[in-house]
């Protein structure tokens, strides 16, 4: 090969499309390197850890809403975790610490980012495939092997780690400070070094695709906003786990090597316990949080870019302010480098420290807030189709808002001093990147179903989903605000104690009741994506939803390489619906000699 | 103003699409990401570092602990001679690697072979540096967890002076340790023609990156260990 054909190494992918391959079952559906089957391996992970993370939370859920009660029944499930049908002290914490470890990282991080930058980068700016297909492989591998360490550290004796998802020292860096501090809290952490590796090869490889392998006439601002949302993610993605990674590693020679990076002196009652010296708890919480708060954006804004596509294509009108949109993405990527420290409001922060971090936590309402009205002036006077993965794109934005709004409370320390800790800031975040994320998620697998299976879902039972969901996120975390306000505090196993807090006994209930049938709905919708895998109504036409980006100038069900012939040429921006009178012109389709460009 | 058209056109020509817009493969703007992404580490590492020095009362002085160099006696009062030595074999080899990518653009297969075993054996021979220091401080009581020294006042000094040193560095050789694994790959596929066939030696470019990267971070390491 030539020096200039390397330059343009994917003209070389060519003879993919030609010749058939003939794969055996591994290597199509196992060690596929096939960025689609690569996506669907990631989806359907992410899946596994969503219904077994959201178990966890209907198990503890079932104790904070009826702390006296005994469910046999739980014994036989949990066995010693639930001695006498009701979850111990440790379980709960284990419970707690595994649920928001697998959402956030397993579910929200690799389920998503996972599944639809592998399966949209290639198939929207036009390539066969990633520009490396075997570490596009390599980074599913890696996460599944840290998928089984994680699940692994489940069944050790002493239980799985149970010192909250963000393992603040000492609980995590000593041995003997819980039971989960044991055997489970080193699973934990190699679990989480495989997951940084998968997440590093898998991010390398979005951007080098984004920028090296778009086709032709696919400029950087003729990409769609999933491409952009997905580009800047993988940025931050590899700037910051790493990071992660290093706070990681002192962690692993201060339970494993007699270090003192993250502890200080130790006293119990007046004496010397430990012999470490000279360390900062503080520190790991920096080096934990530096990554922290830019993962909040990992699993937001992905979710924003398929709700612009989503919201464009089924309100039939272009996106709303492009160049706007994609500003406030970078705007959000850089402040959430900038950020991380107010998580850290109660540490004992220098107060001039704390005002900083305050000012650049509320700036992040700006490009935010212009995202927000971008949508809604998207949706004005649209001829909106109310398609289940429309109505879960609306859901976000709904969810975005609420929860947005508590971020700016939580942003400002003199009010974080207050509810830090309290379940004020688990109705905040649960709403603004746990459901709402959630519901990108759900928006992108019911829009891109068609094209990842060549079928339909079923649109009553995801009608049904959607709007379960929806009330129920609300009736879950709505009065938790009132909770918080009153000063409840998370992470505790048992509220009865408190003459104070008995109040909310009821409320409790009826969280938790709510939670249960939110559950089952999810259940619904898995039943409804298994099904319509294999029976659900066979899509007919090449684009389904009269959509203009790329993927839908594929075969229905495009082969390893996705398109059969030439890579289509491109000639305008994606959002080019409703123009001169035009429902919608695809982005192959030339520019017409009367026309203006957009 | 015709300059600036001409400017915008290419510029129009460069980023839309069809090609990369930095003219280099994938691999490339891979490896520099990856390169970015590896500064972060060790700016945590070192950062962590800084916190912990800046919050601790005295640190020893490295020339008092730094002082000592192969077949000396007990005794010797050489600060920084030795680790002197290391860095600069680490630098020579990192000129070695330039000639040897030269070469590879040049297409001159002898040349590559060469320099690819100089940036080697430099490789090897700063991993035996380390290897001896570590051996020595640890004869001397410093491991993990342990701290023989003084601090520069003469008060005793935490164990974090040796838990961030043999950490950091360790990482640091780490890293050189996968730069001559790699480098060895190289020289292998060199001396099997993989690239001579390819018809371009871009693959000896790209460990060239990650080599110079590694002897850059060095320089931080040893700024931060030995003269501060």
């Amino acid at each position: 090969m030539s020096h200039e054909a390397v330059l343009h190494g994917h003209e070389g992918h060519d003879d993919h499309a030609h010749h058939e391959h003939h794969e055996t079952f591994l290597s199509k559906y196992v060690f596929s390197m096939d960025h689609k089957m690569i996506a669907k391996q990631f989806l359907i992970t992410g899946m596994v850890w969503a219904v077994l993370g959201g178990l966890m939370s209907v198990l503890f859920r079932l104790q904070l809403g009826y702390p006296e009660a005994s469910f046999p029944f739980l014994e036989s499930i949990l066995g010693k975790w639930a001695k006498g049908g009701q979850i111990t002290p440790e379980a709960y914490y284990a419970l707690v610490t595994t649920h928001g470890t697998v959402l956030v990282f397993f579910v929200l991080t690799a389920g998503l980012s996972g599944t639809f930058a592998n399966f949209l980068i290639p198939l929207q700016i036009g390539a066969r495939d990633m520009a490396s297909p075997f570490m596009n492989m390599l980074s599913y591998w890696f996460f599944f092997a840290a998928s089984i360490v994680m699940l692994s550290s489940m069944f050790v004796e002493t239980g799985p780690f149970s010192g909250g998802w963000t393992a603040y020292p000492p609980l995590s860096a000593l041995g003997d400070a819980s039971p989960g501090s044991k055997s489970g809290m080193d699973l934990w952490i190699i679990a989480m070094a495989l997951f940084v590796v998968s997440s590093l090869l898998g991010g390398l490889n979005y951007i080098a695709t984004i920028l090296n392998m778009r086709t032709k006439g696919m400029s950087m601002t003729r990409l769609p906003l999933t491409i952009w949302a997905l580009f800047f993610t993988a940025v931050l993605g590899v700037l910051s786990f790493p990071v992660l990674l290093s706070g990681f590693i002192l962690l692993i020679f201060d339970r494993n090597f007699g270090t003192s990076f993250y502890l200080s002196d130790i006293f119990v009652n007046g004496v010397g316990a430990l012999s470490n010296e000279g360390g900062s708890a503080i520190l790991y919480q920096h080096l934990f949080w530096f990554l922290g708060h830019p993962e909040v954006y990992i699993i937001l804004l992905p979710a924003m870019g398929m709700v612009s596509e989503i919201m464009s294509v089924n309100s039939r009108k272009p996106i709303f302010g492009y160049m706007a949109m994609l500003g406030s993405l970078f705007a959000i990527a850089v402040l959430a480098f900038l950020v991380w420290a107010h998580h850290m409001f109660v540490t004992g922060l220098n107060p001039f420290l704390g005002s900083v971090f305050v000012l650049l936590t509320l700036l992040i309402a700006v490009p935010s807030a212009i995202k927000v009205f971008n949508w809604l002036t998207t949706l004005w006077r649209g001829n909106i189709r109310f398609t289940p993965g429309m109505l879960f794109a609306i859901g976000f934005v709904s969810l975005f808002i609420s929860g947005g709004l508590t971020g700016i409370w939580l942003g400002n320390a003199a009010l974080d001093i207050h509810l830090h800790d309290t379940y004020f800031v688990i109705a905040h975040f649960h709403i603004v990147m746990g459901v709402a994320s959630m519901f990108g998620m759900f928006a992108g697998v019911y829009h891109w179903f068609p094209k990842m299976y060549g079928r339909y879902m079923n649109n009553s039972l995801a009608y049904i989903h959607f709007w379960v969901t929806m009330a129920g996120a609300y009736m879950i975390f709505w009065p938790m605000h009132y909770e918080g306000l009153a000063g409840m505090p998370r992470r505790y196993f048992d509220y009865s104690i408190w003459e104070s807090f008995k109040q909310f006994a009821d409320l409790n209930r009826f969280i938790s009741t709510v939670a249960m049938i939110v559950f089952a709905t999810q259940l619904l919708f898995l039943m409804n994506f298994f099904y319509s895998i294999f029976k659900g109504r066979k899509v007919t036409t090449q684009n389904p939803w009269q959509a203009n980006t790329l993927e839908w100038t594929t075969p229905i069900r495009p082969g390893h390489g996705n398109w059969p012939g030439e890579i289509p040429e491109v000639h305008r921006w994606p959002y080019d619906y409703g123009k001169d009178g035009v429902d919608f012109i695809p982005q192959d389709v030339p520019v017409g000699e009367n026309e203006t460009s957009h | 103003m015709s300059n600036v058209t001409t400017a915008s056109t290419t510029e129009a020509k460069l980023w839309g699409g069809g090609k990369s817009p930095f003219n280099v493969e994938y691999g490339k703007v891979m490896m520099w990401y990856f390169l970015m992404s590896d500064a972060f580490t060790f700016g945590a590492f070192l950062i962590a570092y800084g916190t912990v020095r800046f919050s601790t009362n005295g640190w020893p002085d490295p020339n008092a602990v730094f002082k000592s160099y192969p077949f000396a006696g007990e005794g010797t009062n050489a600060p920084l001679v030795f680790v002197s030595i290391m860095t600069f074999i680490l630098i020579i080899s990192s000129v070695t690697m330039v000639l040897a990518v030269h070469a590879g653009k040049m297409m001159d297969k002898k040349g590559v072979v060469r320099n690819m075993i100089f940036t080697i054996i430099g490789g090897i021979a700063f991993l035996s540096c380390q290897a001896w220091e570590w051996n020595h401080l640890h004869s001397e009581g410093a491991w993990w967890g342990m701290n023989p020294f003084m601090n520069g006042d003469g008060t005793a000094s935490t164990s974090n002076f040796t838990n961030f040193f043999f950490t950091i560095t360790g990482f640091h050789g780490f890293h050189v340790f996968s730069g001559v694994v790699i480098n060895i790959i190289m020289l292998i596929m060199t001396l099997l023609n993989k690239f001579e066939d390819r018809g371009h030696y871009l693959m000896i470019e790209k460990a060239g990156l990650y080599w110079h990267f590694v002897d850059l971070v060095w320089v931080f390491v040893f700024t931060c260990f030995y003269l501060l």
